[in-house]
């Protein structure tokens, strides 16, 4: 093995055009960007107010960020895949190579999962709880910022397969034999390991972080029974990933023993059993389901119930029905090979548990429906979201339903009926909260609402998009379509698949609007200031402090009476026609910046781009590097610094005045 | 007689020209499972089609514009309500779990069919990439063409020499995973001739698409015939003939071994290479109905 391992001039994509245009392209944009922040000198801020902060808002933006990113990059993946599959047909092969082509679906499922909807779903996270809990920042604000950086580094190394070398060509789970040496000898599985073992100890933290925050740093008088419901989600959500990475990272660790050091977990050969890591990686792949999805349903509660001005409906029985989703989770795996022929009993027992998990998501979708009812629902775009979500959802949840019926899914698991179904309800549940999420929180974040105009355009493309692209798989899967075809063998499916790549170019279209609106409503940004911090006449702590909230979040932390802890608030104020009287402030102490994830992150990059080309010496400096940063931080003499007296007092007393001016307008209302 | 067989299978063709895949089942276990699709959603529409009139009924009327409406701002609770919105998804999921219990029995891949003729057994094993079905009892053996007798159930085993693959005909129902160093079981019937398109509906590598079969089934007289005139074949499958064949290879057309070594799946599932010389070609078993 040479100096740099596996690693030559081959692995540089010279002879394909498509990675190798993709690579030009993308170094081009990363070099223009990195111009324009030097031109405009912006380093020294990004670097303060972002990479270094362990502000769980500036976190919680970071990670939106690079979903959104990362989402152009899945997109793009989708875009190809849609046109391979329409052209492929008959005696075309299309203009994907089977070797590309599975790369690009592989690609697609890791990053639309791992790089997409975790980031997003964590960034909400990160950027809502702690404020919708009343306190300052997360129970360990520096390995926040640690995780982070290790999901981004892991994201980097996806992105980097495309580069050099490959990346894997075994569908997003790299399920053995197929991932093993023997059948996929390059580096792009070990690619796929890596990236996920990097970013899987980020996750990992995160649900650490979280768990303990929630369950032990909330305002006074917040108890549990008086969070709100994202709150309650993200505790849910947090609690599988706790239950739920380690298994990953274990199955992932032990395919990577089988490739890097012989061993036999799921080989055909030496005892050997492949049925092994189907069962671990599901134990961990389906809570990942509802890791994205309860959140997700969180926010749906918040918006819900702020866009009806009303209080949640049904909120305990809503805390249940998450508790109940986060135990049965764990108790369906089996459903996503009842084909592996385990016998009656067995598929069985699996498909009633599976359907069990309707009926508290049945019970979330009319307490939403009866939260409507009685309101005054204010169509502004995140209900649009909403009423979108409960359409699109209920129906890919009776698709799920029927693929929990072991004697129905012998006919259509693998086909695109899955696709359609799991694309229904990942898009219709989590993408559609996820921009609910962005527009309802935005000007919490910005200090400026987003475009309601363009708003509105966008979700018509994610709604018509979306059907229109999973829809005719539906149809096709019936027919007997199976997944990840690099070429069609029936040329009666081509006008269903043209309507899908119809759908699909509409949903890039809502993806490009969706940047037209940031922009527009940067550059419009004075006209659509928020000044109250309140702009939807919210129920939720985040609404009673500043747009943008001071990184201390609160000047003191709230005294919470009640469920809805700022609807409380206000209504008192408006009977007694007072604010609360104005508290005894303090100096506030926050943690300091700190580049320790930034620079971790680094190293493990460092370290894993080693591991994938056996570039032993290399990998070992990075992990001497990463393991030193950790012990030069342990031995740090400063944690936190003081917000003194005076700034935060002027901070409040501006906010006191504008929630001052405020309530006297609500006053005067009839 | 060969032509015979000929003009069924390529009359057959032209009836199954539009193929609507598990919603056109051509045997008993590929109907009793659409049916199953088909009372599910019934039963599942029954409450999710008015959900979502209701999800744009509330909506529409409780728009903050409609002076009509009621505004009830703090209705939060109701015990009825919530009563029912528990039962209902319950009460339909106890349905469709006794649906799911009795179904995942009546239609477990490995129960043999109830018929008055014996099963004709079937060995099949998925190579990169291509299917091989191995006739045990007539000592024949094809390549990504599979000819059965209609109306006579067939019991598969099925393993993998390579990777996972899932055999799978649309029409005639349950799919099942072929997996290395493993057997799985398979029951299936073909009521009436007709040519049955098959694939393998689990990614297995970069020929995966081009693992697609027919299923010819014919009428039970010329089943016969054909296994007859299938020992014509000069080709051999012995260990030779195997590791030739175990070669990757995709989009392969069509072939018939006229003798197969024998134990060649045992063999395979065993992971060992093929060990038996080629039996006589004049071997001639009758049909046999036990298990294999």
């Amino acid at each position: 093995m040479s100096f740099f391992g596996r690693l030559t001039w081959e692995a540089i994509p010279i002879h394909e055009p498509i990675p190798l245009i993709t690579s030009l392209v993308v170094l081009l944009v990363l070099a223009a960007i990195a111009v324009w922040i030097t031109r405009n000198h912006w380093w020294s801020y990004l670097w303060h107010e972002y990479i270094t902060s362990p502000d769980h808002k500036k976190i919680g933006i970071m990670y939106i960020t690079l979903g959104l990113v990362m989402l152009v990059r899945g997109f793009a993946d989708a875009i190809m895949m849609r046109a391979q599959q329409s052209l492929a047909i008959g005696s075309s092969q299309g203009y994907l190579p089977p070797e590309h082509y599975n790369q690009i679906f592989s690609a697609h499922g890791t990053i639309m999962i791992f790089f997409v909807a975790m980031p997003l779903v964590i960034g909400f996270m990160n950027f809502v709880v702690p404020l919708q809990l009343g306190v300052r920042d997360v129970a360990f604000p520096t390995m926040n910022n640690v995780s982070f950086w290790l999901t981004a580094s892991g994201a980097l190394l996806v992105n980097l397969s495309l580069f050099l070398g490959e990346f894997a060509r075994t569908g997003w789970l790299a399920f053995p034999p197929l991932s093993e040496t023997q059948f996929s000898p390059g580096v792009g599985v070990d690619y796929y390991l890596v990236a996920l073992q990097i970013s899987g100890v980020g996750t990992l933290l995160t649900g650490v972080n979280f768990v303990t925050t929630i369950l032990k740093i909330r305002a006074p008088g917040m108890s549990y029974l008086r969070m709100p419901v994202f709150c309650w989600t993200a505790l849910a959500s947090n609690l599988l990933i706790i239950a739920a990475f380690p298994v990953l990272t274990v199955t992932l660790g032990l395919l990577m023993l089988d490739r890097y050091l012989g061993f036999h977990f799921f080989t055909n050969d030496g005892g050997g059993n492949s049925m092994l890591y189907m069962n671990l990686i599901w134990v961990w792949g389906h809570p990942e389901v509802y890791i994205l999805v309860l959140p997700a349903f969180g926010i749906y509660s918040e918006v819900a119930s702020t866009f009806s001005g009303k209080p949640l409906f049904g909120y305990r029985s809503m805390v249940f029905a998450t508790l109940a989703i986060c135990i049965i989770s764990f108790m369906v795996w089996l459903h996503h090979f009842f084909t592996m022929g385990a016998g009656a009993d067995v598929n069985a027992v699996f498909g009633i548990a599976s359907m069990i998990i309707a009926v508290p998501t049945g019970v979330k979708i009319f307490n939403w429906l009866f939260t409507m009812y009685g309101g005054r629902v204010r169509f502004n775009v995140p209900v649009y979201w909403l009423i979108g979500f409960m359409l699109t959802f209920t129906i890919g949840g009776l698709t799920g339903v029927l693929l929990a019926i072991p004697p129905v899914d012998f006919i259509v698991h693998n086909s695109l009926f899955l696709i359609a179904h799991f694309h229904q309800v990942i898009i219709g549940a989590v993408v559609f909260a996820i921009m609910a999420g962005y527009t309802y929180w935005f000007p919490k974040a910005f200090g400026f609402t987003l475009d309601e105009r363009l708003g509105k355009a966008v979700f018509w493309c994610w709604f018509i998009g979306f059907h229109l692209a999973f829809m005719p798989l539906y149809v096709l899967g019936l027919w007997g379509a199976t997944r990840r075809m690099q070429h069609i063998p029936d040329a009666a499916w081509a006008p269903w698949l043209d309507v899908a790549f119809v759908g699909a170019a509409i949903i890039g279209l809502g993806i490009f609007l969706t940047v037209v609106q940031l922009l527009y409503s940067i550059k419009t940004r004075d006209r659509r200031r928020d000044i109250t911090g309140d702009p939807w006449d919210g129920r939720t702590l985040e609404w009673l402090t500043l747009s943008p909230p001071p990184h201390y979040n609160f000047a003191v932390l709230p005294d919470v009476h009640g469920e809805e802890a700022y609807w409380t608030r206000k209504q008192t104020a408006i009977k007694e026609e007072k604010l609360i009287a104005e508290p005894n402030y303090q100096p506030i102490e926050m943690p300091v910046n700190t580049p320790t994830g930034v620079i971790v992150a680094f190293f493990a990059s460092v370290c894993g781009f080693a591991i994938i080309w056996y570039i032993w010496w290399l990998a070992i400096l990075g992990l001497i590097g990463a393991f030193a940063i950790f012990v030069w931080y342990a031995w740090r003499d400063e944690h936190e610094h003081i917000i003194p007296l005076d700034e935060v007092i002027a901070n409040a007393r501006e906010r006191r005045r504008v929630r001052h001016e405020l309530l006297q307008e609500l006053i005067k209302q009839p | 007689m060969k032509r015979r067989v000929a003009v069924a299978v390529a009359s057959s063709l032209l009836l199954s020209a539009c193929n609507r895949g598990v919603l056109d089942p051509a045997g008993p276990i590929a109907a009793q499972e659409k049916q199953l699709l088909i009372n599910s959603t019934a039963i599942m529409l029954a409450i999710i089609i008015p959900t979502m009139i209701a999800t744009i009924a509330f909506a529409w009327w409780f728009r903050a514009g409609n002076k009509k409406a009621t505004y009830r701002p703090d209705w939060e609770y109701s015990g009825a309500i919530e009563m029912v919105v528990w039962a209902i998804p319950a009460l339909t999921v106890m349905l469709l779990g006794g649906i799911a219990w009795i179904g995942s029995h009546d239609l477990e891949p490995s129960k043999p069919l109830k018929s008055t003729k014996p099963a004709l057994n079937v060995e099949v094993v998925s190579l990169d990439w291509k299917w091989l079905f191995i006739y045990p009892d007539q000592g024949v053996a094809t390549v990504n063409q599979l000819v059965v007798p209609a109306g006579t159930p067939i019991n598969f085993r099925l393993t993998s020499a390579t990777v996972w693959n899932s055999f799978f005909v649309p029409q005639l129902g349950s799919m099942i995973y072929t997996m290395p160093r493993m057997t799985t079981r398979l029951n299936l019937l073909a009521d009436k001739p007709g040519v049955y398109n098959g694939l393998s509906s689990h990614f297995s590598g970069d020929g995966f698409p081009g693992m697609q079969f027919q299923v010819h089934a014919v009428p039970p007289d010329q089943f016969a015939t054909w296994a007859q005139g299938a020992h014509g074949s000069a080709l051999k499958l012995d260990g030779a003939g195997y590791a030739e064949l175990s070669k990757p290879s995709s989009y392969v057309k069509p072939m018939t071994y006229g003798a197969v070594s024998r134990g060649l799946y045992d063999a395979i599932v065993a992971n060992r290479v093929p060990p038996n010389p080629v039996p006589e070609p004049a071997h001639n078993q009758p049909v046999n109905g036990t298990k294999a």
